[in-house]
């Protein structure tokens, strides 16, 4: 913490020019005495070149989620945006939010939302990363072409999907009308709208999944299926025993990327649903967000306790993410 | 016999491709549909009779919202490259004391859900004034990059050869100086993908908009289809115009830059 404040006083330009001169006059004294000097010389130019992110950090970072918490513990009103001032009130807002009638279905979509988004986009990401891996004319461009859904601004896919799901206008229920399947309310039935919005999200997550298991299937050795293909195994065999076990540290690693991700989800869902009909596509992010910018009156610290709800699910899996990338990194 | 396999493994691949971007191709189609054919039953399945009535209001009506977006995606580059590539370099090669602590907090950084940092910045953004402001815009959406621009750097700046910054060292520059003429050069690569991923992620933010620029005189695109949807559902040809119109950075993206894009999805998850 000291470094960081010395670092803090003088600029990144000035700390380095007098690392420079330091390290010149240092060549003229003995050995270990030039060491030492310039490992502390070392760190502190380090560090000048870091101090402006961890300003950063600190201000963009630490102090809106110090703000977001402090917030989840007052009563903030609309006067409070005028004089600033808000109640302090405890844990009230946390009681609110966890009795209140939408928390349940809330934390049940979630799950819901999150698991079989992230299940679907792997599944089909791997079968898609197995198939473009036998490198095929044309795979390499049919492969950048996939990634496009995952580039286009998520406000775009979702109003698109939006369109394509309208009960009336829309082209998927024209297309399962040709087959005779009768008109189905996507968006605006309470047990078809989480369907819908899954739909849009799996979509969107795929690509995500596609390329990083694809890089993972590069990583295996050529050698492995050589030896496969001598021993006669079948593609299904190769895939069972050699594939997927091969890929399982990848695969850990897309699936909690992929859990983080689709906790953080909000465009989609808000443009779709709004989290309706109802709640029935209403997630942590969701209500949050509902409760703090979605009426005239906002909410802002029961806002914020949902959101530090949500919080505390995404670092427990971030936690387990980082862990899983440490132990990959010294195998 | 091979070659007949690979081709109706190609053909599958095309069919495969053309079922995932089939939404994309529906955007364009609508866009191009008469507004009295929207609501057809069964929709055109191709703009038979193509109607730019929808790009045309585009021009007139979104303009500014387009060059507001181009806007925040420039300041947003701008800001991320200026406090990540120097960070980085630091933690690729000047082996600070506390580096890994660093780089931890960074990747978790990256985790935290929009809607958090969404809240706390509208106090801070209040109490600074900054609510509805294109400044205020660029630095919360370089909150969306900087994290992901250090891990990037630092993953290209560890395979730069010791011996290049040594020689600079020997020829008497200084670190700041190793850094400028050395090291920046050489990664122009990440300094791409890092420019390409910033721009498109500033371009698409709609979470930081809609809550830090509620009623800003400038408002990005994502505002400009957001209040499309809002106002008026039946001009749905002008809502997928705009969208076509707003995801262009993301096409110019993949055709000029595809590789950067793959390494980008990659090292930011695999390698950090």
């Amino acid at each position: 913490m000291s470094v960081i404040k010395t670092v803090d006083r003088s600029t990144a330009r000035g700390s380095a020019r007098e690392a420079a001169s330091a390290s010149m006059d240092a060549a003229s004294r003995p050995l270990r005495d030039k060491r030492r000097g310039q490992g502390a010389k070392a760190q502190l130019v380090a560090w000048a070149f870091l101090a402006p992110v961890v300003v950063y950090l600190v201000l963009f970072y630490a102090y809106p989620l110090y703000r977001n918490l402090d917030l989840s513990f007052r009563d903030y009103t609309l006067r409070s945006f005028i004089d600033g001032t808000a109640d302090f009130v405890g844990f009230d807002n946390y009681v609110e939010v966890l009795t209140s009638s939408t928390f349940g279905p809330a934390i049940l979509n979630t799950a819901v939302f999150t698991l079989v988004s992230i299940a679907v986009q792997f599944v089909i990401g791997l079968a898609l990363a197995v198939f473009f891996f036998r490198k095929f004319p044309l795979s390499s461009t049919l492969r950048a072409l996939f990634l496009v859904p995952w580039l286009l601004p998520l406000l775009v896919s979702a109003s698109v999907w939006a369109w394509m799901l309208n009960s009336d206008s829309g082209v998927i229920n024209s297309l399962l009308g040709a087959v005779g399947v009768p008109q189905i309310n996507w968006l605006t039935s309470p047990q078809w709208a989480m369907v819908s919005v899954l739909i849009a999200n799996i979509w969107i997550g795929i690509p995500f999944n596609l390329v990083l298991l694809y890089s993972g299937l590069q990583n295996i050795p050529d050698e492995v299926y050589e030896a496969a293909a001598l021993d006669g195994a079948n593609a299904w065999q190769v895939f069972r025993r050699i594939t997927f076990p091969l890929l399982r540290p990848v695969s850990a690693i897309t699936l909690l990327l992929g859990l983080v991700y689709t906790l953080k989800v909000f465009d989609i869902i808000w443009i779709m649903t709004r989290g309706g009909p109802g709640n029935s596509s209403t997630t942590l992010a969701i209500w949050s967000y509902r409760l703090g910018f979605g009426s005239g009156s906002p909410e802002l610290s029961p806002a914020a306790a949902v959101a530090n709800l949500l919080i505390l699910l995404a670092f427990a899996f971030g936690i387990v993410y980082i862990r899983l990338q440490s132990r990959m990194a010294r195998a | 016999m091979r070659n007949n396999r690979s081709l109706v493994t190609t053909v599958v691949g095309v069919i495969l491709t053309a079922i995932m971007l089939f939404p994309l191709y529906w955007m364009i189609n609508v866009s191009l549909t008469q507004p009295t054919e929207l609501r057809k039953d069964p929709p055109n399945l191709f703009p038979v009779n193509p109607n730019f009535e929808g790009y045309t209001r585009v021009l007139g009506e979104q303009l500014p919202y387009l060059g507001t977006s181009l806007l925040i995606g420039l300041g947003t580059v701008a800001v991320t490259l200026v406090l990540s590539a120097p960070a980085a370099y630091a933690l690729a090669k000047l082996r600070p004391r506390g580096g890994t602590t660093l780089s931890f907090v960074l990747l978790t950084a990256q985790m935290i859900p929009g809607i958090i940092m969404a809240m706390g910045f509208y106090l801070i953004f209040n109490s600074w004034g900054i609510l509805d402001s294109v400044g205020g815009l660029i630095l919360a959406d370089s909150t969306l990059a900087v994290p992901f621009g250090v891990l990037i750097f630092t993953a290209f700046m560890s395979g730069i050869p010791d011996d290049l910054i040594a020689a600079a060292k020997i020829d008497g520059a200084g670190a700041w100086r190793t850094f400028r003429s050395i090291v920046l050069p050489v990664s122009r690569n990440s300094v791409v993908t890092v420019s390409l991923f910033t721009f498109l992620w500033a371009w698409s933010d709609f979470i930081f908009a809609s809550t830090l620029d509620r009623g800003g005189d400038l408002q990005p695109i994502t505002m400009g289809i957001y209040r499309y949807i809002g106002n008026n559902t039946q001009d749905w040809n002008a809502i997928m115009a705009t969208a076509v119109v707003a995801s262009i950075p993301a096409a110019v993206l993949l055709v000029v830059a595809q590789r950067y894009v793959a390494a980008g999805v990659t090292a930011g998850a695999i390698k950090d």
